[in-house]
């Protein structure tokens, strides 16, 4: 099996430089080409019966041209799912046609080969035994799964199912000045999602799921049901409280929500275009002396882990905010350029899209304190394990979201709570962060431990 | 129809499919004994251009284009793609499809027949074939209004998002339909800064046109141009919003989505067919104020979500889903309407050829009521109105919602005050429909920017509503007194 995928990498590697190679003929300055080769597996059971199979394959190129006679870049972004060779001589044309359309941007060019990639670590991204996964046994795992999730409380009383989903592909990337890079990577997902009647005929879902890029990794199916179950029931009777102030304990689930909001306040693209309240806020305090972020591509079997980013430059740890301090910002190319500053090596790059500033593995680094410390430290206070809609104004950091969880009485978590509100500025959110947990996992390519702030608004009743 | 077919599986195209090799295919795919077979080929153009810093920045232009081949056995479903017309990867897939259906007999597909619908969005030459060159202008001209309409705008951005999209359908009980689904979206943001204070205001508008869109002089550049200055200048003098229950009076068009969100969902069969909507085995009974009509519409000329047909090859049509505040019915896809054993509503879609069809929204509406807007507002004495959003959330299960507005303003002793920032409205989609307690005659459809998500999938719709009243709901804001 390696073999047929490492001749896959090869042929994206192959198909990149050539069509490089066709852009410039074509009359392109310079050219980058990224590829993906995928495949997938869904399998649903739902009340222990198949729901659905689906498996395919499929590939794209994505092809940025840039052409600038000396004044600079003009570029063009373009896209195709077909790369049978006569087919892909007619679209470089067309995108070089169509980059000439562009007004000049001094910018908007190749990165500085310098600063390529040359060094491929190997992130252990890829597992065979994931891709040895058949239908047949996915659907055995996903009634295993719904089954043990209806079984543990009687009063699980629906299910919209249990699901595995497996994803393999091959990415290579490739540009005129002479970079050529690929990896490839495998990820599994596995989750539960059961139903309680509540009263009133309200509907009460809720989920719990393991995924990891190797199969051995993923928890055990019916423990995943077990606990989705769980979670389940305890929101039965969930009710509104009044409007009040009271410190609000963020489960890593929730907490993982306003790391990835603060990351698209933290990045290069949303300074150069005013769109951060963090604009200029650079060696300074922005958030509580306890938090500590970090960007990291390198981490061995990480979820978001990459080898070079998508301007094919080398990639590296960056620390975003130190003791509360903002370090830096995650920058690609041109939105270093456009800051006047260098990459971070944080380039993300869709098939189809043009070099963003991207995270890779985002971590909000734990602290000392066990969760139920975190919890046992409020007196009268809200326990957020859900957060929903997308209320954040990255101008002006204005932050309400709705929210779900527990309400915290005397360090207990009592009722469950639904149907609220939570705001607060951002900035005064993320600097009134009084307690970190210990509890990190490297479950999601975004991650946090659990965390309390201070004070937030509640609205309620 | 002007013929302008680009799909290679088109009449005359390089890989056109026939009735005949359809047939072979749905044959192959039916091969293990499933109940049902569909083909679904999809051709889609897309096109961008974005201006930012008074540039044009990048044009993009993507391809894509395959085939979905859906095995209905039973409630479970086989899916399988391939993104390649030669016979050999499109029986491949049919094949996998089939797997779902482990042996039984195997009903023979029935002859295929072409099916010819009306069109609600014909256009000339599909606005994707235009020359690039022509459509920068129409970013410049925004950029150029924004610019003007106010010293305190420090920033501009424009982009113009087209499709053109070919679909045919082919299904084991013997439809063979064809569409061609234009859309264009056009957006501009700009940003206003004032000493310390900045804000961004968003306009945007399109639906199933070519470049026509632009022909009507409330959809210009320029009017959307000083529309984002208009909303970005107002939100400078925002102050914090409320926070607690209180009366909501919702603007009318784009108020239409917290409809969508919180109520069309639950109404979406495949929720009910489960058991798993808070609206399961309600048909006749209450769920709304008797204000309330609401209905799904798959047939509004141009607009976003309309569509000739279906993507199982059914015809579109209206669907009244609430009537005077009684639950009538529900959206359907085939799975569904098999399930109720009703004919399919038209609301089968999907994103792509990589996906199977759910039954999804068209153009959410809530029809108009007896109240002027005046006397709507006039009769809060202190509340919050809500004019625009830039989206909302809603767990579909029980129809709790969040919505998030870029636009919102305090009400006061029946009128408009001060402009409010940060402002959420939280709720719960069945409980607020029973608290209407006055509805417009004002109603407008909103203009067409709306994507809905479901299971991953993501779909044009429109959305529309008259001015509405809702007695009491909770106002996410961070003032609590």
């Amino acid at each position: 099996m390696r073999d047929i995928h490492e001749v896959l990498e090869k042929e994206l590697r192959d198909i990149g430089q050539k069509t490089c190679e066709l852009a410039r003929r074509a009359g392109a300055d310079a050219a980058e080409v990224a590829l993906r080769d995928g495949s997938e597996l869904s399998v649903k059971v739902r009340l222990g019966e198949p729901e659905l199979i689906k498996e395919a394959a499929s590939r794209g190129l994505g092809l940025r041209v840039f052409v600038g006679g000396g004044v600079g870049g003009r570029a063009s972004n373009t896209f195709t799912s077909d790369m049978r060779p006569q087919v892909l001589e007619e679209f470089v044309r067309e995108a070089v046609a169509l980059a000439k359309l562009a007004e000049p941007d001094p910018l908007n060019t190749l990165p500085d080969p310098a600063d390529f990639a040359t060094d491929f670590p190997d992130l252990e991204l890829w597992d065979e035994a994931s891709l040895a996964v058949d239908a047949a046994t996915a659907l055995e795992w996903c009634k295993i799964g719904e089954a043990a999730a209806m079984a543990a409380d009687k009063r699980v009383t629906n299910s919209e199912g249990a699901t595995y989903d497996r994803n393999a592909g091959a990415v290579a990337f490739a540009n005129s000045g002479g970079f050529v890079g690929s990896y490839r990577g495998t990820y599994n997902s596995f989750y539960v999602e059961p139903i309680c009647d509540d009263e009133g005929g309200k509907k009460r879902n809720g989920f719990w799921w393991t995924a990891n890029r190797f199969l051995a990794a993923l928890e055990d199916r019916a423990e995943i049901g077990k606990k989705a179950a769980l979670r389940t029931v305890a929101k039965l009777g969930s009710r509104k409280v009044d409007t009040c102030e009271v410190p609000v304990v963020f489960d890593p689930e929730a907490a993982r929500g306003l790391l990835g909001a603060l990351l698209g306040v933290a990045n290069g693209s949303a300074f150069y275009r005013k769109s951060s309240y963090l604009v200029g806020r650079e060696g300074t305090p922005i958030a509580s002396p306890l938090v500590t972020i970090v960007d990291d591509p390198l981490i061995k079997r990480g979820p978001g882990s990459r080898s070079f980013d998508g301007d094919g430059l080398r990639v590296r740890k960056n620390t975003l905010v130190s003791a509360g301090i903002l370090e830096t910002i995650l920058c690609d190319t041109y939105s270093a350029r456009k800051l006047g500053r260098k990459s971070t090596g944080s380039a993300g790059r869709g098939v189809g899209g043009s070099p963003g500033p991207t995270s890779s593995n985002l971590i909000l680094q734990a602290g000392t304190s066990t969760p139920e410390e975190i919890v046992r430290g409020v007196e009268r206070g809200l326990y957020v394990t859900e957060m929903m809609g997308f209320g954040f104004n990255p101008v002006t950091g204005d932050f309400s979201r709705g929210a779900g969880g527990f309400w915290i009485e005397k360090g207990q978590k009592t009722f469950p709570v639904s149907e609220i509100t939570i705001s607060c500025n951002f900035d005064d959110l993320w600097k009134r962060i009084d307690a970190v947990g210990n509890d990190l996992e490297l479950r999601t390519s975004t991650t946090c431990p659990t965390i309390r702030v201070s004070s937030m608004t509640l609205g309620g009743r | 129809m002007v013929n302008v077919s680009k799909a290679p599986f088109a009449t005359g195209g390089v890989a056109a499919i026939d009735a005949a090799l359809a047939h072979r295919l749905l044959s192959l795919a039916l091969d293990r004994g499933g109940d049902y077979a569909d083909l679904y080929f999809e051709y889609r153009v897309g096109a961008d251009v974005i201006l930012e810093d008074e540039k044009i920045k990048s044009l993009g232009r993507g391809i894509s284009m395959g085939l979905g081949v859906r095995v209905v056995k039973g409630d479970a479903t086989g899916y399988a793609y391939s993104e390649d017309f030669t016979w050999d990867r499109m029986a491949h897939a049919a094949r996998t499809a089939g797997q779902i259906a482990a042996g039984g007999g195997a009903p023979a597909p029935v002859a295929v027949t072409p099916v010819t619908i009306p069109d609600l969005y014909p256009i000339g030459v599909p606005s994707v074939d235009l020359d690039a060159a022509g459509k920068l202008v129409f970013l410049q001209r925004a950029d150029r209004a924004v610019r003007a309409a106010d010293p305190r705008i420090v920033k501009c951005e424009a982009s113009l998002v087209e499709e053109w999209k070919e679909i045919l359908v082919v299904t084991s009980d013997g439809k063979l339909v064809q569409d061609r689904q234009p859309l264009v979206r056009f957006g501009v943001r700009a940003v206003a800064e004032e000493g310390t204070k900045r804000q961004s205001g968003s306009s945007g508008g399109g639906g199933r046109f070519g470049l026509e869109y632009f022909d009507d002089p409330s959809h210009t550049p320029e009017a959307h141009g000083r529309e984002a200055v208009r909303i970005a200048i107002a939100n400078l003098d925002a102050r914090d919003a409320p926070a607690g229950e209180m009366e909501v009076v919702l603007g009318p068009a784009d108020s239409g989505i917290l409809l969508h969100e919180a109520i069309g969902h639950g109404l979406e069969a495949d929720f009910n067919r489960k058991k798993t909507s808070n609206y399961t085995d309600r048909v006749g009974q209450r769920v709304a104020s008797d204000l309330c009509t609401v209905a799904d519409d798959g047939i509004v000329a141009h607009s976003r979500g309309s569509i000739n047909v279906d993507d199982e090859g059914n015809a579109p049509r209206t669907n009244v889903l609430i009537e005077n505040g009684i639950l009538v019915g529900y959206m359907h896809d085939r799975l569904s309407a098999r399930h109720y054993g009703i004919a399919p509503s038209g609301n089968g879609r999907r994103q792509s050829f990589r996906h199977m069809p759910l039954p999804r929204m068209t153009n959410t509406v809530l029809r108009p009521g007896p109240h002027s807007p005046d006397e709507i507002i006039g009769s809060v004495k202190r509340g919050v109105y809500a004019k625009r959003f830039s989206g909302g959330q809603v767990n579909i299960s029980n129809g709790d919602f969040v919505f998030s507005l870029t636009e919102g303003y305090l009400i006061e002793d029946g009128k408009l005050t001060a402009p409010l920032k940060g402002v959420n409205l939280i709720g719960n989609g069945p409980d607020v429909l029973t608290r209407v307690s006055m509805v417009g005659n004002d109603f407008e459809l909103s203009d067409g920017v709306w994507n809905c998500g479901k299971d991953g999938q993501s779909v044009p719709v429109g959305v529309g509503t008259p001015t509405v009243k809702i007695d009491r709901i909770t106002v996410g804001g961070t003032k609590t007194s």
